[in-house]
């Protein structure tokens, strides 16, 4: 239990040297007792998903077996980054970056680098052998251009150990805070931090704050929308994964700055292993008296609830997720009045997003000038981005606001694999819009994504090359915001049909001219009448795609071709007479009988029959199928 | 995603039901409980019949309006059972065109029900999916986990014999 700053520092100074090597800072040894390595094992949901776990059990029963049990440490962290190549394993203090394990690997591992001091070469991420030196993870070029604030602790610290947190500096903010500093100046320093919503919006966090600070004392909440639901992004399941005491901590530095003693955390039931870990860290920081009744001996209370979602897209909405706290269908209510006004259950709230409340800590230990100092005039700090589509490192990056659009795709993500060319970016998931090649020098921050027509959002990044066809990929999105859609307001509930109907009209071959004009028209119609923030952005794939690639929808139109060979109404399968062998394969697989020709003579596809499947192609051995 | 009501008989235990009035009686004083509670049952019961809906709207003093309206709201709550073996027949165009419609009828007629139904016995219930992307095993099913592909009406009955 800890009752005062003197127990939190006593517990810091017992735990700082098993920490600091993890971060590998050059020269910093192990202090550790008889422990002379750690060994990290990622605990994401993706290397989870490639068998980490079995890896970790694996490797604490052959250190058994080895009989060096009592001198490496393994600890399970949150996602390292670069889900690309998971499962991965890093060595302590060298910072020896193994990915791609497998269980079967584990003996050699133990045996070569922890007993014999040589690191497994064939295992190690290609990019840090050089010759006879091996380099850390910190030299490859996808950490190099990372600077993590709200990343800080995933993949360095063992999430379900709240000692480890107050080892990195852990509740010290909190601590600071409650002893040392009045409400107002708590929101000062993080309005002069110049910190925005990092979920969507990007509004001010410190007036969000300072609205709900003003409203007359009484009964209020702090609320963290850990609804993370855009396909393709995991920022905050990720430091929900690798931190969750950072947010704790964070929504109740907000519940004082405010005057709130009671905070919820919504989050999806589909983030199994975030729901673990933030159950255990409730747990443990009530156990320690760091959630509960007279925190630090301050006086101040604060305790948090969790709330799971049950799969709505559009509780991701600040007034939808409040409603669905309170128990109902989560159908979003007009604002104003604002949650900071008139929130859950009818009182003033603060709600914030998960990776908002992980810069807070920071910007309170370490000062608003510092957090202001990296990023742009109007976009302070850093911000995480969930690489993934066509990208040689999916995974997850923390850049400085202000990086460009180049740098991340190039440098940090590896460019776009298979010789392929970078054709668009889509940022902001159902919500935003896409950044074309000829924008690739562009700045991300948030106000010049909006821009040029995209926006932020969650942190969604999906790189497209060539063979993306943008005109389906808006009706990807649609399609998923029309089943998302809570069906309240008429524009969204009724106006998304009539706009996905019109796409799938063009996809099929049957568009026209006006249709351009009639998506223009009613997008924008539906933007500006719908309720809440989902209608009001879902026509954004479609304004984008068709500011920015106007040609590939009139290919569609008036050549009824798909450019990018993906609309499958627009295609035909023919065999190259040249190429053709009369193997008779590509016959036999044709689920609907559409190929003929004679064995040794060259096949042909009948177009009425074809279903366009593309069984064949992938059948053929001598390349003789084309669509076009 | 339109939701079907179940055709299925509840047959809830008494232990079922004493395990959901302490769950109820556990969320008792606390706000927006309907939520938690909705997802406590499904957990006892494996899916949200209209029994236990009831059941809820009852004790919670909550309108069965809006429990029902809650639990067809969002879409991780089932209003209807899976059997211990579910079955998924491929309704993909490539399948379709292979016959995977006599496929889906003749399951039909030897399981005694329908699309979206279970067996009285709930070892099996019968679903149509979209495609699964095995065209070239057209046309498909899955058991479970389990693939099975380039299907006749006459091979099912061995199939569901696997199984039983």
């Amino acid at each position: 239990m800890i009752k005062n700053l003197a127990d939190l520092a006593e517990i810091r100074e017992r735990m700082q040297g098993k920490i600091t090597f993890r971060r590998h800072n050059p020269g910093t040894t192990v202090t550790d007792g008889k422990i002379r390595k750690h060994v990290l094992i990622c605990g994401g949901t993706g290397c989870t998903s490639s068998k980490s776990v079995q890896i970790k059990e694996k490797m604490e029963k052959c250190l058994v077996d080895a009989g060096i049990a009592d001198e490496i440490q393994v600890v399970q962290t949150g996602c390292f980054g670069l889900c690309a190549l998971g499962p991965i394993m890093i060595v302590y203090p060298e910072g020896t970056f193994y990915s791609r394990i497998h269980v079967d690997d584990v003996e050699e591992i133990v045996k070569e680098h922890l007993v014999g001091g040589n690191p497994v070469k064939r295992l190690l991420y290609a990019e840090t052998v050089k010759g006879d030196e091996i380099l850390s993870l910190n030299e490859t070029a996808f950490y190099k251009k990372q600077h993590r604030v709200a990343l800080r602790n995933c993949g360095v610290i063992n999430p379900e150990c709240i000692q480890e947190y107050i080892g990195t500096g852990g509740y010290l903010a909190l601590g600071k805070v409650l002893t040392e500093m009045k409400p107002q100046e708590v929101i000062d320093i993080i309005s002069a931090s110049g910190l925005r919503g990092r979920g969507g919006g990007g509004f001010p966090t410190g007036r969000k704050w300072q609205f709900a600070a003003a409203q007359p004392a009484g009964k209020k909440y702090v609320v963290c929308n850990a609804d993370e639901g855009d396909p393709g992004a995991f920022m905050d399941r990720s430091v929900l994964e690798g931190d969750p005491h950072a947010v704790l901590e964070a929504m109740a530095i907000a519940g004082y700055a405010i005057g709130a003693d009671e905070g919820y955390i919504y989050v999806r039931a589909e983030y199994p292993i975030a729901v673990h870990r933030l159950q255990i860290a409730i747990a443990q920081a009530r156990d320690e008296g760091l959630l509960g009744k007279d925190i630090f001996g301050t006086g101040f209370n604060f305790d948090i609830q969790l709330r799971l979602g049950a799969g709505a897209f559009v509780c991701g909405e600040e007034t939808a997720l409040l409603t669905s706290i309170e128990g109902h269908r989560g159908e979003p209510r007009p604002r104003p009045p604002f949650p900071a006004v008139k929130g859950l259950f009818g009182k003033p709230t603060i709600i914030n997003n998960v990776e908002t409340y992980a810069n807070v800590c920071q910007i309170i230990l370490n000062g608003a000038d510092w957090f202001a100092s990296m990023g742009t005039e109007k976009s302070k700090g850093t911000k995480v981005f969930a690489l993934g589509g066509k990208i040689t490192n999916t995974g997850l990056v923390e850049i400085p606001m202000g990086t460009t659009l180049r740098e991340v795709v190039e440098e940090i993500g590896g460019g776009v694999p298979n010789g392929k060319k970078f054709k668009a970016a889509q940022t902001g998931g159902p919500s935003g819009g896409c950044i074309p090649a000829s924008k690739f020098d562009i700045a991300i921050d948030y106000d010049n994504l909006i821009a040029n027509g995209s926006m932020m959002g969650s942190g969604g990044l999906i790189v497209m090359d060539e063979d993306t066809c943008m005109v389906d990929l808006a009706k990807f999105f649609l399609e998923f915001t029309v089943d998302e859609s809570c069906g309240k307001c008429a524009p969204c509930r009724i106006g998304m049909v009539r706009l996905l109907e019109l796409l799938e009209k063009i996809t099929s071959g049957n568009g026209e001219m006006e249709d351009l004009d009639k998506l223009e028209e009613l997008a924008n119609y539906i933007k500006s009448a719908s309720l809440c923030g989902l209608g009001q952005t879902a026509p954004n794939p479609v304004l984008s795609t068709l500011a920015n690639f106007r040609d590939e929808y009139i290919a569609h139109i008036k050549d009824k071709r798909c450019p990018a060979g993906v609309c499958k109404k627009l295609l035909t399968y023919n065999i190259d007479p040249d190429k053709c062998k009369g193997c008779t394969m590509c016959a036999r697989k044709c689920p609907a009988s559409a190929i003929s020709g004679q064995v040794k003579t060259p096949h042909v596809i009948d177009h009425t029959k074809c279903i366009k499947c593309g069984a064949c192609i992938e059948t053929c051995k001598f390349g003789a199928i084309y669509k076009k | 995603m339109k939701k079907k009501l179940t055709t299925v008989a509840f047959s809830g235990t008494e232990e079922q039901e004493k395990k959901l009035c302490e769950l109820i009686e556990q969320h008792k004083d606390e706000k927006g409980a309907l939520m938690p509670v909705l997802q406590g049952a499904q957990a006892i019961y494996g899916y949200l019949p209209i029994e236990v809906q009831k059941e809820i709207a009852l004790r919670m003093g909550v309108p069965l309006s809006e429990v029902y309206g809650v639990a067809s709201f969002y879409s991780q709550f089932i209003l209807n059972p899976k059997g211990e073996h579910a079955i998924n027949v491929c309704l993909g165009t490539a399948c379709y065109v292979k016959g995977s419609g006599q496929i889906m009828e003749k399951l039909e007629s030897l399981l005694g029900i329908k699309g979206g139904e279970i067996t009285k016995d709930r070892k099996f219930s019968l679903d149509a999916t979209r495609c699964i992307g095995a065209c070239g095993l057209a046309p498909v099913l899955t058991v479970n986990e389990e693939v099975y592909g380039r299907l006749t009406p006459d091979m099912l009955e061995g199939i569901l014999k696997k199984y039983n």
